[in-house]
């Protein structure tokens, strides 16, 4: 896995999560995309981002990280 | 895997939460909250100052409770629904100073992002100057962010890091309750005349902050990410709950009579007085809320937004909050509100010094840590 695909936002204030996601979407542009985040906001803030791109996501949770999957 | 979203992460939830925010902000100007005013987070922190005696502006003293409510409220849902989380660590100390210069640049216009929409709904259009300075502030604060600016993360923390500000927001609401007296002329100040002397019923305000708190952070509603998000990635999920807010306002205002649409209003004898505390220097109005925008934007979010986090256990979102408690007394201490001597000079060196800390604060972003 290449770092373009694998995005670590934890941690990040707002709205750096979401921005990195976006630019990391763009830049990719398909494929499978993952994003590491650490509060439920940002979950919810880079899945609209992706969303918006017409990505699909999906999340899991481990040991208070989440990890967000986009796919195109 | 588990559901994104609930509902009040749903365009529909942040839109139904706005109604309700702006109707109760202009309901406790109904029952009495100074005019125009509402919840402004920045004023009601400098009437918090004032009440704990760190500034000596007698008008404007008096602990509301909205705002150790706000904490709470937030505190409690984010224990609810498993969002307190303790951490801190990103950069703290330029988190103080961008609550500080936030709120000296709030003061100048006399209000935050939140009161700017408060005082639009009920008709100064002097507001308009202020949110064309808050957009160009978050403009600002977008390309700063485009060019890599970052504070920094954060990391988890022990319990005792994310209770210490809800802690300390049980004891300003216990003060506030028991109207706490030190002495004669002594802490808790509390105005005799002026906003500070105005106030909806503290049971009111105590269950309309729990309520707010609560509601804001389950939809994460925010009045400068509303604004910052359409510039940076055109995304208006938090515009639609701002413009929800103001729609609601200004409805509310209309019904209880409170708009009176003018840069001056007309007294009963037909003298032009000024819109309720609030001041037609154009230049101020934008540039105290352009140095409140771009201060905010780089700290990641507005003033509520950053007390509703400070109730999920984000420590450096505490910091912002107490820097902001800190520049309302300066703000007033050294004659930097409003059209006071110092005011434009506030606002330049403000700029000077945010500045700075965008520029000190940009690094390549990290896609991988």
């Amino acid at each position: 896995m290449t770092d373009a695909e694998k995005v670590d936002a934890r941690g990040l204030s707002c709205p750096q999560p979401a921005f990195m996601t976006r630019r990391a979407l763009e830049a990719a542009g398909g494929g499978v995309v993952h994003v590491l985040v650490d509060t439920r906001t940002q979950v919810q803030n880079c899945a609209r981002a992706g969303e918006q791109l017409g990505w699909s996501v999906s999340f899991d949770e481990a040991d208070g990280t989440f990890e967000l999957a986009f796919r195109k | 895997m588990t559901r994104v979203r609930d509902v009040f992460a749903t365009r529909m939830g942040i839109i139904i939460v706005g109604l309700v925010l702006g109707g109760i902000a202009a309901s406790l100007q109904k029952l009495g909250n100074p005019e125009n005013m509402g919840v402004c987070v920045a004023c009601f922190t400098r009437d918090v100052a004032g009440a704990l005696g760190l500034h000596r502006a007698g008008i404007v003293q008096y602990l509301r409770p909205e705002i150790p409510a706000f904490c709470l409220g937030a505190f409690a849902a984010a224990l609810v629904f498993g969002e307190f989380r303790p951490r801190t660590g990103s950069a703290p100390i330029q988190r103080f100073l961008l609550g500080m210069f936030a709120i000296i640049g709030a003061l100048v216009f006399l209000g935050c992002p939140w009161r700017a929409m408060l005082r639009l709904a009920g008709g100064d259009w002097n507001a308009i100057l202020g949110i064309i300075g808050l957009v160009a502030g978050i403009a600002v604060g977008v390309w700063f962010l485009r060019i890599g600016f970052s504070l920094g993360r954060s990391h988890p923390a022990r319990l005792p890091v994310g209770l210490a500000t809800p802690l300390v927001m049980v004891v300003l609401l216990l003060l506030a309750i028991f109207s706490f007296q030190a002495g004669e002329g002594a802490a808790l100040f509390r105005s005799k005349s002026g906003p500070g002397a105005q106030a909806a019923p503290i049971i009111v305000s105590i269950a309309a902050g729990l309520i707010i708190g609560f509601l804001a952070q389950r939809t994460r509603f925010c009045t400068v990410g509303g604004i910052r998000d359409v510039i940076l990635m055109r995304d208006t999920h938090l515009l639609s709950g701002l413009l929800a807010f103001l729609i609601a306002a200004f409805v509310m205002n209309l019904i209880y009579g409170q708009f009176h649409p003018g840069f001056m209003r007309t007294a009963a004898d037909g003298a032009a007085v000024s819109q309720p505390a609030a001041h037609t220097e154009h230049w101020l109005n934008f540039g105290g809320m352009a140095l409140a925008g771009l201060s905010f934007c780089l700290a990641g979010g507005c003033p509520g937004r950053q007390i509703f986090l400070s109730g999920e256990g984000d420590g450096d979102a505490a910091m912002f909050f107490f820097g902001m408690l800190t520049g309302a007394a300066l703000a007033h201490n050294f004659l930097m509100v409003g059209t006071q001597p110092l005011a434009p000079w506030a606002v330049i060196l403000g700029l000077i010094i945010v500045f700075i800390i965008g520029l000190t604060g940009r690094s390549r972003p990290a896609l991988a840590r």
